[in-house]
């Protein structure tokens, strides 16, 4: 049993950073994420992380000194929120076609205008498409023992893709927890020393990465770019059995499981059970204790991993329900919830699926209770009696 | 005594012959970015890590699985030069591997405009590295529109019928203002020139952010036959358009012949070089005598900076 | 679908190209003129050799300068710079 404090969930993804003994950080302050970095900048000054701490000068700047870092030989770790991440964008394509496996923290955060500091995930499931993959946690342990996780997972020569690990603004980054920290050594064991895509160092057997590659197999080359992106979503694809078999490790090691692409509580012998992401996973279970004390045949599924998307467990999990209850803190605009249309996306080969009610909540930071958790499960209630299904998702606390 | 033997056969012109620049690579034809490029990597040697964003050089390259360039190189987005090569420099330190040179090799849009942010932060944060521009005064491999660092005048695809009615970005005295160890002036067209100053900021090394701007003629860029590549290069110089110079740590020097262009009757008039090149076709005589003026002025700041020192 | 799955298997994560000549392929057929070396001229001053942007003058002190055709874009540049005008652009169709 390592030594426990109490933190915040910035520190913890600090104390993570600095267990895994990453060598290079490059990093660009925003609320809410400063204290990540700042605890990493005290760290290394006083001597107690080796790593180099590149201050740029914008986030962009920063993804770009990580690929450079991470293809040079060294394991480099980041952190960001909503507009950092935004700023971000070009070079997170660019980290995970390099198949630079950097690990980042995410801080959810609002995008402005208007400025908006609190926790929403438009940020994060804006960057669905590029490669990385995503993680969405629950609590300042949970965060600590993702980041670790994350690097094995990234690093996987089967895998070599980017990773975050997303938290909710404030809830978590600024609230703490009790947190049992890994010691270097502990850490080690689990991870196996750092290996880059390819070593751009090299100097005896020179490279050049990233020239122009034809749409299609020609001349030279056996190959077209198509066939390089395929490579990307295999590893993508590995990912999903790599993440279930490091989470069983970890387990063991450790003694901590906090589910591996998804969580399960209390699903199995459900009418209707709520999927969420973030903190508010940790809360639903709350709310499916107290309405299964009233009888209810309720639980709760935390989509801890949304890349790569967990389609066969979800397909697996709904199996028995009757109606899914998709909480999102997000909003694809002139759509609906970005989780609700993957999860719909994954139900629709099923022969026999749940009704599926997408909630948009807490967007921008709004506060989401117990209560209005419940509410949404006894929306679902009803709405398998009456078997009235509204297409669109229901903004949910308009004007409250 | 065969070691001796072997170090005069390996020089041409006091140049070492090992070429680091494949033929049959993707530039034009008389390519001055080239040509700079190739005396860069001779003076720079084996143990280089290049770092090239979004420019000409990106293409010169060519086509996957081959490169034309013989040394590693990391390809990187337009903006990130500055950024890409902070983070290989953090690494090899991480490392401990000191024994390898990190060059930025960017053009001037890379430079002056969308990369000047990540070069600016590099330069502050006393990087260890060397930073190239090499300048051919358009955003060329796009297709010749202009840049921050186009001269007053010039004609591009996004100046067509005006010209630019802005004079070129001052790149040089700008990273000479983050007080970095060496900033250097060179021109392809005195490749030994150039070749001493790169190998100067090699030695500089441990001491922070090295930059060099080399003047590149474009000959589809700036119109002209591509067999002037060289003169053209020259012209620039010899007309005080283009001024040669080193601030090596702090100390300002004048190099080749630009020391004697002081006096300005020693300075060819700019319309020698100006009349060679298409992209000036559209230079009135007052616009003429605009850049012949601002080719006053700048050695008239020039004589001032040696006044002070 | 998978095929050549094995060739999938073989390629490496990223694209990595390998340094080498005729990255843009036979590069000497971009050309209209052809540099043309009068030996008898040539005083083996080594200029045409330190101005070629390709690399494909080949220059030793005893034989002096070589043009390697298969690469050689014509641009002309040897030509102009040569002192002893000792090397002409000729017409190659």
């Amino acid at each position: 049993m390592g030594k426990v404090i109490i933190t915040t969930g910035n520190y913890s993804a600090a104390y993570a950073a600095k267990a895994a003994k990453v060598d290079v950080v490059a990093a660009y302050p925003i609320t809410p994420q400063t204290s990540i970095i700042e605890k990493i900048s005290e760290f290394i000054e006083k001597g107690e992380m080796k790593a180099e701490y590149i201050r740029v000068e914008s986030e962009h700047s920063a993804m770009a000194a990580c690929i450079g870092a991470s293809v040079a030989g060294a394991r480099t770790f980041t952190a960001t929120s909503a507009h950092g991440l935004a700023l971000m964008h070009e070079m997170l394509h660019w980290a995970a076609a390099t198949r630079a496996p950097v690990v980042m923290a995410v801080v959810n955060r609002a995008m402005g205008p208007p400025w908006n500091i609190w926790s929403d995930h438009v940020d994060s499931l804006s960057q669905r498409d590029t490669g990385w993959m995503q993680f969405y946690v629950e609590s300042n342990q949970e965060i600590f023992d993702t980041i670790i996780q994350a690097y094995r997972v990234a690093e996987d020569p089967e895998v070599k893709m980017p990773a975050m690990i997303c938290s909710d603004a404030f809830i978590l980054s600024h609230t703490s927890q009790p947190l049992e920290i890994l010691s270097e050594e502990e850490v080690e064991d689990f991870l196996p020393p750092y290996e880059p895509p390819f070593d751009i160092t090299d100097v005896d057997h020179p490279v050049t990465h990233g020239n122009i590659v034809w749409p299609e197999p020609r001349g030279d080359s056996p190959v077209g770019y198509m066939e390089f992106r395929y490579l990307m979503h295999q590893g993508q694809l590995n990912a999903k059995r790599k993440i279930k078999e490091i989470v069983k490790e970890f387990e063991k090691k450790f003694g901590r499981n906090h589910g591996d692409l998804i969580e399960k509580y209390k699903v199995d012998d459900a009418d209707v059970a709520i999927v969420s992401m973030g903190a508010l996973a940790a809360q639903a279970k709350y709310v499916v204790d107290l309405m299964r004390e009233e009888g209810y045949r309720v639980g709760a599924i935390k989509l801890r991993v949304f890349r790569p998307f967990p389609d066969d467990e979800i397909r697996e999990v709904t199996k028995g329900l009757k109606a899914l209850v998709v909480a999102d803190r997000n909003i694809s605009y002139g759509y609906k919830g970005i989780s609700a249309t993957e999860i719909e996306s994954a139900l629709y080969s099923l022969e026999k699926r749940p009704l599926v009610l997408n909630f948009i909540m807490g967007i921008g930071g709004r506060d989401v209770k117990p209560e209005d958790q419940r509410k949404m499960i006894e929306a679902a209630f009803d709405i398998i009696e009456t078997g009235e299904l509204t297409k669109e998702a229901e903004w949910y606390g308009l004007l409250r | 005594m065969v070691w001796i033997i072997e170090v005069i056969n390996m020089t041409i012109l006091g140049l070492p012959e090992e070429e680091y620049i494949m033929s049959g690579n993707a530039s034009c034809p008389g390519c001055g970015a080239a040509l700079a490029l190739r005396h860069v990597l001779k003076a720079l040697g084996k143990r280089t890590v290049l770092v090239i964003p979004a420019c000409c050089t990106s293409v010169i390259q060519g086509l996957y699985p081959r490169s034309g360039i013989g040394v590693p190189v990391l390809n990187m987005a337009f903006e990130a030069t500055g950024a890409a090569a902070s983070g290989v420099v953090a690494a090899l330190k991480a490392k401990g591997k000191d024994d390898i040179t990190v060059v930025g090799w960017a053009g001037d849009g890379g430079t002056a405009d969308i990369g000047i942010q990540a070069l600016s932060g590099a330069a502050e944060r006393k990087t260890d590295f060397i930073y190239i521009c090499y300048d051919n005064e358009a955003y060329m491999n796009t297709g010749i529109q202009r840049s921050g660092a186009t001269p007053y005048g010039a004609l591009t695809t996004t100046t067509p019928v005006l010209g630019k009615k802005e004079h070129k970005k001052d790149m040089p005295m700008i990273m000479a203002a983050h007080k970095i160890p060496y900033v250097a002036t060179a021109t392809s067209g005195y490749p030994k020139d150039l070749y001493e100053k790169v190998k100067r900021a090699k030695e500089l090394k441990g001491e922070g952010t090295k930059y060099l701007h080399i003047l590149s003629p474009c000959p589809p860029g700036w119109r002209y036959d591509s067999k002037l590549t060289v003169k053209i290069s020259k012209l620039a110089v010899e007309t005080g358009l283009w001024i040669l110079y080193e601030i090596d740590r702090g100390k300002f020097k004048l190099s080749g012949p630009s020391k004697r262009l002081l006096d300005p009757s020693k300075r060819k008039p700019v319309e020698e070089y100006l009349k060679l090149q298409g992209r000036f076709r559209g230079l009135s005589d007052e616009d003429i005598r605009e850049i012949q003026r601002w080719v006053d002025e700048n050695w008239k700041n020039i004589e001032k900076m040696m006044e002070t020192e | 679908m998978q095929s050549s799955s094995s060739l999938l298997e073989k390629l490496p994560l990223t694209p990595l190209s390998k340094p080498a000549k005729g990255a843009m392929g036979k590069t000497g057929s971009w050309r209209t003129l052809k540099p043309v070396i009068d030996l008898n001229k040539c005083t083996k001053c080594g200029l045409c050799w330190l101005y070629c942007p390709e690399a494909t003058v080949i220059f030793t002190k005893e034989e002096g300068p070589k043009i390697d055709y298969v690469y050689c874009k014509g641009c002309g540049i040897c030509a102009e710079e040569c002192p002893a005008k000792a090397i002409d652009m000729v017409r190659e169709f």
